[in-house]
């Protein structure tokens, strides 16, 4: 019999054991990669979007300002987010002082609706709706819009046209997501509390005058502050994910498909992770 | 390397690979300034990869480019823009912006580097598109326009600059054969009057044995044969026969096997 190489792994039955105990191994690799698959393929989507979004801020100090191009993406990502982020809030602010009456009224404190609702209003429910709604609707649309000029080559003709696709879609972009979205939820803020009075005065019978005291009495500035807080930094993420899923596609009218599915659903899910962790650092620095 | 009076772009040893697909393998390719240069291959050879390199749109694993002189590889954003005011590009699709008219997609480079006034950049701009045999469309959106009109416009674009070098991506893939010869003529025309230095991707070879003065070969992520189309025509490479041979514009005397050191001359079909 010749020698193997092991020399004692010699014989039938070494023969036989030996592909065993590679493919025993060669499965614990395959678990192995997989256990690690999810994190490194989450690391590379975190660096795919902090390059874009620094890449972003370094072409926005350079020239040429295109202030046409800001004011379209303003109008976009703002102006026209006005009536779906009213209606939302209006409903919003209407279905909380409605639930809110409810509760509170088994305790006989129907008089802390508006300060209630105002917290609620102010510190979480317009940052995170607002965001949400603009994801869904101006970041769905960016990220499909770019997505398609990628696949079509219209960023590559940027390029040659020595404009930087970047400096040209995305700071724009960015820089209207950080300031229209805090806009949005402050408009927010005011009509859901507008619904939220109509709500547990008009049909509920709450005294209008309580309402509107213990709100001012109990909601103060930094409680908006904190929603404003927020609101900015969602603002600025949602646009960073939509813009990097769209300037990233590829694989055709799929790609840009899925490119949009991930732009909505990273948005969402990011908006709610960062929430907990602000809420936690604001209220950390709030109590200092 | 120095600024060459007969060469506007020359590459050397140019490697590029996408994950383990190893793409261009040592290119070394010399584009001759105010001439068409035709760089041929096949579908997936690396055409418009080599292509992209010349603008700096990649960046090569290794190797150098050198445009009048000045190396393309180790250039920053800001250099690379600069750069990129001597190139125009005419897509293999026209790569035109969907939401802006056909007017605003030829004057974009014109707004974005000028300072002419509107009613200037709108003179041009009718101008450029008039000499491209295009009138009354300047208000349409590139969605109303056929394949071959797009084309137009997108050249249209890459003209409007004067460039120094007109970059073209299979301009006549996807053409009926008048258009394509309408193509042809207008590149033909373009390098004539302007003497800009043209360098077209193709795998048309009846295309590029009309208009090519130089014609480059890309086979296995190298030039293989770079010649004047008559001496390319006699090129006993086996693949480089096989290529023309298929394309139908030329046919050898003899069948050959590859790999056969037949000399057979071919003649015009």
């Amino acid at each position: 019999m010749a020698d193997t190489p092991g020399g004692l792994m010699s014989g039938p039955d070494a023969a036989d054991e030996e592909p065993r105990r590679r493919s025993a191994w060669g499965k614990l690799v395959d678990v192995n990669e997989q256990i690690w698959e999810v994190p490194t393929a989450l690391v590379g989507h975190v660096g795919t979007h902090v390059t874009l979004f620094v890449e972003s801020l370094r072409w926005m100090f350079k020239r040429p300002f295109r202030v046409g191009v800001l004011v379209e993406a303003m109008d976009y990502i703002g102006v026209q987010s006005l009536l779906i982020v009213s209606m939302i809030g209006l409903f919003v602010g209407m279905v909380f002082a409605l639930q809110l009456t409810s509760a509170l009224r088994q305790f006989g404190t129907e008089g802390f609706v508006g300060a209630t609702l105002g917290i609620a209003v102010t510190r979480e429910l317009s940052p995170v709706f607002t965001s949400i709604v603009v994801a869904a609707r101006a970041g769905a649309g960016m990220a499909t819009e770019l997505g398609s000029m990628r696949i079509t080559e219209q960023i590559d003709a940027l390029a040659t046209m020595a404009v930087n696709p970047v400096q040209y879609l995305v700071t724009p972009r960015v820089i209207a997501g950080t300031i229209m979205v805090p806009l949005l939820s402050l408009l927010f803020v005011a009509v859901a509390m507008l619904g939220g009075y109509g709500v547990a005065v008009w049909l509920e019978h709450v005294d209008p005058g309580v309402f509107v005291e213990n709100a001012r009495w109990i909601v103060e500035t930094k409680d908006l502050v904190q929603g404003l807080v927020k609101s900015t930094v969602f603002g600025c993420a949602l646009t960073v994910i939509s813009c990097a899923q769209g300037f990233n596609a590829s694989g055709g009218a799929k790609g840009v498909g899925i490119g949009t599915t991930r732009a909505v659903v990273g948005s969402f899910v990011t908006i709610l992770v960062l929430d907990y962790f602000l809420t936690d650092i604001i209220l950390v620095l709030q109590h200092k | 390397m120095n600024r060459s009076e007969e060469y506007q772009i020359q590459i050397r040893g140019l490697d590029k690979s996408f994950g383990a697909h190893k793409v261009l393998r040592g290119v070394d390719l010399d584009i001759e300034r105010g001439h068409i240069n035709v760089v041929i291959g096949g579908s997936g050879q690396g055409k418009s990869v080599l292509m992209k390199h010349l603008m700096g749109l990649l960046k090569p694993d290794a190797g150098h480019i050198w445009v009048d002189g000045e190396d393309v590889v180790p250039m920053n954003d800001v250099q690379l823009n600069r750069l990129r005011r001597k190139f125009g590009m005419a897509f293999q699709y026209a790569a035109l912006f969907d939401s802006l008219t056909v007017e605003q997609n030829v004057a974009f480079p014109l707004v974005e580097h000028t300072n002419k006034s509107k009613s200037e950049i709108h003179d041009l701009v009718l101008k450029r598109l008039d000499q491209l045999g295009m009138r009354n469309v300047e208000k349409k959106f590139p969605a109303e326009l056929s394949g071959g009109m797009r084309k137009r416009v997108g050249l249209a674009r890459a003209l409007i600059l004067e460039p120094e070098i007109l970059l073209y991506d299979e301009p006549t893939t996807g053409l009926d054969p008048v258009a394509t010869k309408n193509v042809d003529d207008m590149i033909r025309d373009i390098s004539k009057e302007t003497g800009v230095t043209s360098v077209v991707i193709s795998h048309d070879m009846a295309s590029t044995f009309r208009i090519a003065d130089r014609i480059s070969m890309l086979y296995e992520g190298k030039i293989a044969i770079s010649a004047t189309p008559d001496e390319f025509k006699k090129s006993t490479l086996p693949f480089v026969r096989e290529f023309v041979e298929m394309s139908g514009t030329v046919t050898f005397e003899k069948h050959y096997e590859i790999g056969d050191e037949d000399t057979t001359t071919p003649g015009d079909s």
